[in-house]
């Protein structure tokens, strides 16, 4: 009971840096109507420099601001020189631009910070155990991370649905002519998502790093698993998002848990192991799948092209 | 294509005569490395073109045909080292090194997957459908990478390569004469394909798919059918790549080897079919360029991708028969 509670903060955990990967994407999505594969490439600056800042400063705020504006700063860049132009292409022409993109940045950071793999700390402020409940002792940490996820939902709730700024995105996003006519700078507008979108990934890759090797390529793998949150939750959906990045983040975490003992009870041990290890790292894409037959358009998806 | 310029027909059968005397003119300057280059351009030349026939001609962007690429590298592999371990696969069934059992068999197992994939994906259209199918590679990917069996992460070294009714392809120059023949074959049957009836639907549906449906026509089984052969023909090239390195592994499957498949057709040319084997040369000379400069070519071959993107739209094969844009 105690290792299952546990294991389900570990997936809520997991599934809050999706949540903040997922939303970038999907308002990116949503507003611009462009998908961005180097999304994984900001998720990995973020990571890189929040790493390398703490290393030289010794303070994880410091680390948290540097990996976050660095992040940002790159979004923003990278749209201003190029994403800005795919807008108005097809989805193919973003995809394939934005591929290139990857290659760029993964080369990139190998040639700044080598082949070998940077690993992040836990600060020593955040590294002892809250007793969640009596008996069970949890990683600050890693609560902390929900926390801070949570928080940065919430915001994003608020800036979306009640400021101005969020009035002319969401107008923004339903028709992008008249907002221009009516005299918003929807050029500056789109940057500014866009850079935001860049800051939530830059975070995720900072609050992430503690538990993964900083590496070259790591944005991939956390790309592809917020594309099956977005395609749960149905895209363009913030609501989506959330419910998807959350159950993907649990069922993958219990998954990993406890299918190779499930299996055990009626599989003889050795092929259990590799069974349950084979089906736990299929068992989100199993559930998109089961999603999908049954809501095509995922489980908070409107009609969007 | 019938209605190419003569500059691109002529262009077109300089490559392929370029590509059959490769062999001869690779022994006399004595770079014999030279045809193992060239038979990995027409081998991913195969797996791209069977990707332009959806993508170009159905715009359905798959982002997953790694998966089936894999597939039927995986059905050689694992069928030879069932039958060098003496260890029966199934039904007392040891496998088999021979390619005209190993090859349809690879072909069906990735069609297998391709009707699997495609009967869940083709319900949605768009970023979805792109999203689905790179979602639906990786779990290919993690399960082979999970199969210890099959040497997880390490992948498979096959002993001996195929057979041919008994022949074997051992012969470096021979099998790449094989590979080119197969690449010329599949190109004349997609091209009749994309011209027959079947393949006006599937064009009709990617233009204006709310008049085909208009005129009767459900696109729904015209588009899984084309995707179905086009995984078939990439599980096929899939057989002759785990021929070609004697070497299976989940590398094949990975997501930047789909990202690969999309940048030669984009290079050579969408809606064209020819068009991905110029796309595969010229990533080839470009990537052996850039390696023989700096190691980190990468950095180059990115923007160059982004470049081709925003400023080269039609791709070599475009450019030849003065078609700029898409179609």
């Amino acid at each position: 009971m105690q290792l299952l509670l546990e294991q389900v903060l570990n997936g809520l955990q997991f599934g809050v840096t999706l949540l903040l990967m997922a939303s970038g994407l999907t308002l990116v999505f949503g507003i611009m109507r462009l998908i961005n594969l180097a999304h994984g490439s900001l998720f990995m600056v973020g990571a890189y420099v929040g790493a390398t800042a703490l290393a030289y400063t010794g303070s994880f705020l410091l680390g948290l601001a540097a990996g976050v504006a660095a992040a940002a700063l790159t979004g923003m860049a990278m749209e201003a020189l190029i994403i800005r132009r795919l807008y108005r292409r097809d989805h193919l022409d973003q995809v394939l631009a934005t591929f290139g993109l990857i290659l760029f940045f993964n080369e990139l950071v190998r040639v700044v910070w080598g082949r070998q793999p940077l690993s992040m700390d836990t600060p020593a402020w955040l590294s002892g155990h809250v007793t969640v409940l009596p008996g069970v002792p949890y990683p600050s940490f890693r609560l902390a991370v929900i926390a801070v996820g949570v928080a940065v939902i919430a915001l994003l709730y608020v800036l979306i649905m009640r400021t101005r700024v969020g009035m002319r995105i969401r107008a923004g996003a339903s028709n992008r002519e008249m907002i221009a006519a009516l005299g918003v700078n929807i050029r500056l507008l789109y940057t500014l998502v866009f850079g935001f979108g860049a800051c939530l990934a830059g975070l995720a890759g900072v609050m992430a790093a503690p538990f993964l090797a900083v590496q070259s390529g790591m944005g991939e793998d956390i790309l592809i698993l917020t594309f099956v949150v977005i395609v749960i939750g149905g895209i363009g959906s913030i609501r989506g998002a959330v419910a998807g990045a959350l159950l993907v983040g649990v069922v993958d975490t219990l998954g990993r848990a406890y299918l190779p003992d499930l299996f055990a009870l009626w599989l003889p041990p050795a092929s259990a192991g590799t069974v349950g290890t084979a089906l736990s790292s299929m068992a989100i894409y199993v559930l998109m799948a089961a999603v999908l037959a049954i809501r095509p358009q995922g489980l908070f998806g409107g009609a969007h092209d | 294509m019938t209605s190419a310029p003569l500059r691109a027909r002529l262009a077109t059968v300089v490559l392929l005569a370029g590509l059959a005397l490769l062999p001869p003119v690779a022994a006399m300057i004595g770079d014999p490395y030279l045809v193992t280059l060239a038979n990995r351009a027409v081998i991913y030349g195969l797996a791209a073109m069977a990707l332009d026939l959806i993508m170009g001609y159905g715009r359905l962007v798959s982002f997953g045909h790694a998966a089936f690429f894999g597939l039927g590298a995986y059905t050689v592999g694992i069928l030879s080292t069932h039958v060098m371990q003496g260890i029966p696969l199934a039904f007392g069934w040891n496998g088999s090194n021979e390619a005209l059992i190993a090859w349809p068999l690879a072909m069906a197992v990735s069609a297998a997957y391709a009707a699997f994939v495609g009967v869940i994906s083709l319900r949605t259209s768009g970023v979805y459908f792109i999203m689905i199918t790179l979602a639906f590679a990786q779990m290919v990917y993690y399960l082979f990478v999970s199969l210890p069996a099959y040497g997880g992460q390490d992948g498979l070294s096959l002993w001996l390569r195929n057979t041919a009714a008994g022949v074997a392809l051992d012969d470096r120059t021979g099998f790449y004469y094989l590979c080119l023949g197969v690449l010329v074959a599949v190109w004349a049957l997609l091209t009749r394909m994309v011209n027959s009836r079947f393949g006006r639907v599937l064009q009709g549906c990617r233009e204006n798919e709310r008049r085909m449906r208009a005129l009767g026509f459900r696109p729904m089984p015209y588009r899984l059918t084309a995707f179905v052969i086009s995984g078939a023909l990439t599980g096929l090239a899939g057989a002759l790549v785990a021929n070609h390195q004697e070497f299976v592994s989940p590398a094949l499957m990975t997501w930047s080897q789909s990202g690969q498949f999309m940048v030669i057709v984009l290079l050579g040319g969408l809606a064209s079919l020819v068009g991905p084997i110029y796309g595969a040369v010229a990533l080839l000379v470009l990537e052996e360029t850039l390696v023989s400069v700096t190691q980190h070519w990468q950095l180059v071959l990115g923007p160059v991708l982004v470049l081709a993107v925003l400023f080269f739209r039609g791709g070599l094969y475009g450019a030849l028969s003065g078609r700029g844009g898409r179609q």
